[in-house]
């Protein structure tokens, strides 16, 4: 099986740097509108600040799988004396919360890694945290071929949760009938 | 479609219950730009002078500014205007935090508030749905508790909540409205909203705003952050330390009171205490402010920290941001530890960090004197600090000498008479100042402090040295990248300006000049009022990242309306004297435009009858202050003046 060079992209995120002030969010929503910055919506962001002042508690997160169903159950883990819940570090677009979700379709949102051509230096998120809270640092790593996966596209993601809301066979009679009504 | 504004405001009638989505004129957008300015137009369309604070035809409005919600670092003022219960006149007060943004994305860039609910309410708005509910359960709760129960019981953490306190519900002339770690605290706006049988709103959106051109509004967006960072590792040299930077104060941040203690006054802004900072004191105030402060934190997008988090063991958390840690230290002469901790039950009941204090300190120098008695304290403990929990108390509840007391230092020294005016002594326009009492007269202070619409220092000063540079090198090192400046004259200013001889104060700058340095700082915070974007990015700090050399870019990019500096000076200045012509409808005129009589030693009576008289004629008023018919005209507002010949208040 032959080795391949795998680029590893890493947002480090300093939890103690973090002044909760969402610019990571604007600029997301910003770069994915269509066109490229013609509207802001922070719903539409693909990372997130859970944010709790009360309990200090400032986490931002970015949009990982989509999930069909909420955890069973969740751990509340304790950092430095403050309690957070398993779900201010989970990236998932879950029923149980309305982080990820695009306002308008319900369809889920994932972060890209500001995928674009040409390629971007640094994230969006990054760059507009000036705190420095989100850093971002890149390296190879040699992987075996096979390992790598195929990844779902966005389209594929959206697909998929809506045959989880509808069930594939509704789902395929209104794409026939769509594709009728051309 | 509109561009960076949503178009839509949301009308409120509590008398009757009535909610409805308006759309608004985009005329108005290219007259007044939105936030401040549109509210100004609002109000004197629809509120009358004959229109008393706590009628059910007061309006009080919640605004975004034009730029909420787009990617602009920093624009995220919330501008709540309505008539003042302690001036009369038309108060803005600001707010950052989250409040605006979160209420462009609902859809709307207002909501206006007429009418009086017979219960205690608050509105929930939630994109489209928008909802007036039952607040009962709320009466008497804290602020900050008020918006923590709002969010729980809506299920919505991501919710943004403006609440009252008690002192808001029982028309406290100096109440305010909190909103996570900000407040609108001014001119008794709370009262009002209190009045109104409103506790509070409750905002949750998840729409688009759009601008005109996204790729050149973005791109001048990261420029400004740019020049940020670019601030952040360059402080300005030869200024004091508070005014080297960006944001509002650091007071967050700084632990170095030595500046404030010794220069601000204590007690009912009375006493300098040149000697007060030691290395005992540094040491304890240091530990004190590291120890409660969790972290610092920011508003909607903006880079800076302008606030924090408390944790004062044994009380519940809140968010601080600027002076008020130390009003409430200074005001009874007490120390930091205090302050933090009676901020904690002041920002729970909802009362502005300036007058507050001063009310309470002002209530004790009348006791001294005698013209209260302890008859009018019953209970009051002895101790300093003991007596300002006491008082706090009693003006919130307004218990006994309180009820007088919470219509702040002007109205209750009227009520109390027997001399309580003289102690009354810090106002202008009625309201409550900074505690500073200075030597030589400063000629730009006076007109700022005179004229100012806002009656508050910090809503003015701010792109201009407030000093001199000592040396000439300091002084070309100071011009020479200061692109801010609108043109070279304020760069002669300040090359010339010196502490002594000829070239100093009270007569350098000249009469001419400061209006010009007054007309410049002023223009710019009328732009951010109507913008909503925070002063500390802007008017407030010496070089900031918005000037008025890329604000028409940036406008004209996020609306695609043409403008240039020219044409922005003129909103800027059609706003200004809008709020000028409404409040002299009101009843403002020259004889109130007074700074405190001891606010300087050193008084020029005839330097600053022309320096009234010039500002005046530079600004198109006349003599008496009011806006002339001509110049209205000139700038579009022909019907405020026709309206104000008919009330004759051109022939007093
Ligand atoms: S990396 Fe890009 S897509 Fe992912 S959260 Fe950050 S800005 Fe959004
Ligand atoms: S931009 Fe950075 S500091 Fe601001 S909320 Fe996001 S992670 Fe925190
Ligand atoms: S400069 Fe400070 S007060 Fe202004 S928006 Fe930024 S954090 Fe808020």
């Amino acid at each position: 099986m032959s080795k391949v060079k795998k680029k590893i992209k890493v947002i480090k995120v300093d939890l103690d740097k973090c002044n909760g002030c969402r610019a990571c969010e604007v600029a997301c929503a910003a770069f994915h509108a269509n066109p490229k910055y013609s509207s802001i919506n922070p719903a539409r962001s693909r990372i997130r600040m859970v944010i709790d002042p009360i309990n200090d508690e400032y986490v931002p997160i970015r949009a990982a799988e989509y999930t069909k169903s909420e955890c069973d159950g969740r751990n509340v883990y304790t950092i430095n004396g403050k309690e957070y819940s398993e779900c201010s570090f989970c990236g998932a677009s879950c029923p149980a919360r309305d982080l990820f979700k695009e306002p308008d379709s319900g369809l889920p949102l994932r972060c890209d890694m500001c995928e674009d051509d040409p390629a971007i230096e640094t994230p969006m998120c990054v760059q507009w945290c000036l705190a420095e809270a989100l850093t971002y640092e890149e390296y190879e790593e040699e992987v075996e071929e096979e390992e790598e996966q195929v990844k779902l596209g966005e389209m594929e993601t959206s697909l998929k949760s809506l045959v989880d809301k509808y069930g594939l066979p509704k789902l395929v009679d209104s794409i026939a009938r769509m594709s009728q009504k051309g | 479609m509109r561009y960076a504004e949503t178009g839509y405001n949301l009308e409120v009638d509590l008398s009757r219950g009535n909610i409805e989505r308006v759309e608004s004129d985009p005329k108005l957008t290219e007259l007044h730009l939105g936030g401040l300015g549109t509210n100004a137009k609002i109000l004197w369309d629809r509120v009358g002078p004959e229109v008393q604070p706590f009628d059910p035809e007061n309006l009080l409005i919640f605004s975004a500014g034009l730029f909420g919600g787009t990617p602009a670092p920093g624009a995220n003022r919330t501008i709540v205007s309505t008539i003042s219960p302690q001036t009369g006149l038309m108060a803005f007060s600001m707010m950052g935090g989250f409040f605006s943004p979160e209420l462009k994305y609902a859809g709307y860039d207002k909501v206006i508030i007429r009418g009086k609910s017979p219960d205690l309410v608050y509105l929930y708005i939630n994109n489209d749905k928008v909802e007036i509910r039952d607040a009962s359960h709320l009466r008497g709760k804290g602020a900050v508790e008020t918006q923590e129960l709002i969010k729980q019981e809506l299920k919505e953490p991501n919710a943004h909540v403006a609440a009252i306190g008690a002192a808001g519900e029982n028309r406290v002339y100096f109440a305010s409205i909190e909103q996570g770690r900000s407040s609108c605290s001014r001119a008794g706006i709370g009262a009002v909203m209190g009045d109104k049988g409103l506790k509070a709103i409750a905002v949750r959106g998840t729409k688009d705003i759009n601008v005109a051109r996204p790729a050149e509004f973005f791109g001048l967006c990261n420029e400004v952050l740019d020049y940020i960072k670019f601030r952040n590792d360059n402080p300005i040299p030869n200024v004091m330390t508070i005014l080297q930077g960006l944001g509002s104060p650091q007071e967050m941040l700084h632990v170095d009171e030595k500046w404030h203690t010794e220069n601000f006054m204590w007690g009912n802004s009375r006493t300098r205490r040149r000697d007060f900072w030691n290395g005992e004191i540094e040491t304890k105030w240091k530990e004190t402010q590291e120890s409660v402060r969790t972290r610092l934190i920011s508003c909607y997008n903006c880079p800076m920290k302008c606030g924090a988090i408390i944790s004062v063991p044994g009380i519940s958390t809140y968010m601080m941001k600027c002076f008020s840690k130390l009003t409430y230290t200074m005001a009874a002469y007490s120390d930091l530890d205090f302050g933090f901790r009676i901020a904690q039950r002041a920002t729970e009941y909802g009362v502005d960090g300036f007058s507050t204090p001063q009310v309470m300190a002002f209530a004790l120098e009348l006791l001294e004197a005698g013209i209260l008695t302890e008859k009018d304290f019953p209970g009051m403990p002895d101790d300093a600090e003991g007596r300002f929990y006491w008082l706090l108390d009693a003006i919130v509840h307004r218990e006994g000498i309180g009820d007088v007391l919470a219509k702040g230092t002007y109205w209750a020294a009227k009520e109390i008479g027997n001399g309580a005016e003289e102690f009354a002594h810090n106002n202008i326009k009625k309201h409550e100042q900074l505690p500073l009492k200075l030597g030589m007269l400063n000629p730009i202070y006076f007109l700022m402090y005179a004229t100012g619409e806002k009656i508050n220092i910090t809503q003015i000063e701010g792109q201009f040295p407030q000093a001199p540079f000592a040396t000439m090198e300091e002084r070309e090192e100071f011009c020479k990248d200061w692109i801010q400046a609108p043109d070279e004259k304020f760069k002669d200013i300040v090359k010339k300006w010196e502490f002594r001889g000829d070239y100093s104060m009270p007569f350098y700058p000249g009469v001419q000049e400061c209006c010009e340095i007054v007309d410049w700082m002023e223009r710019m915070h009328y732009i951010d009022d109507s913008l909503g974007m925070c002063a500390g990015l802007s008017s407030f700090p010496l070089k900031p990242p918005y000037h008025i050399h890329n604000y028409p870019k940036l406008i004209s990019a996020a609306t695609g309306m043409d403008l240039d500096p020219d044409g922005l000076t003129k909103i800027a200045r059609r706003n200004r004297t809008l709020i000028r012509a409404f409040n002299n409808r009101r009843g403002m005129r020259r004889a109130d435009e007074k700074p405190p009589e001891n606010h300087w030693k050193k008084r020029f009576p005839e330097l600053e009858a022309q320096l009234l008289d010039e500002y005046y004629k530079f600004r198109g008023f006349n003599n008496n202050g009011v806006p002339t018919k001509e110049y209205l005209e000139e700038i579009d507002l022909g019907y405020v003046g026709e309206d104000l010949e008919q009330r004759g208040i051109y022939n007093e």
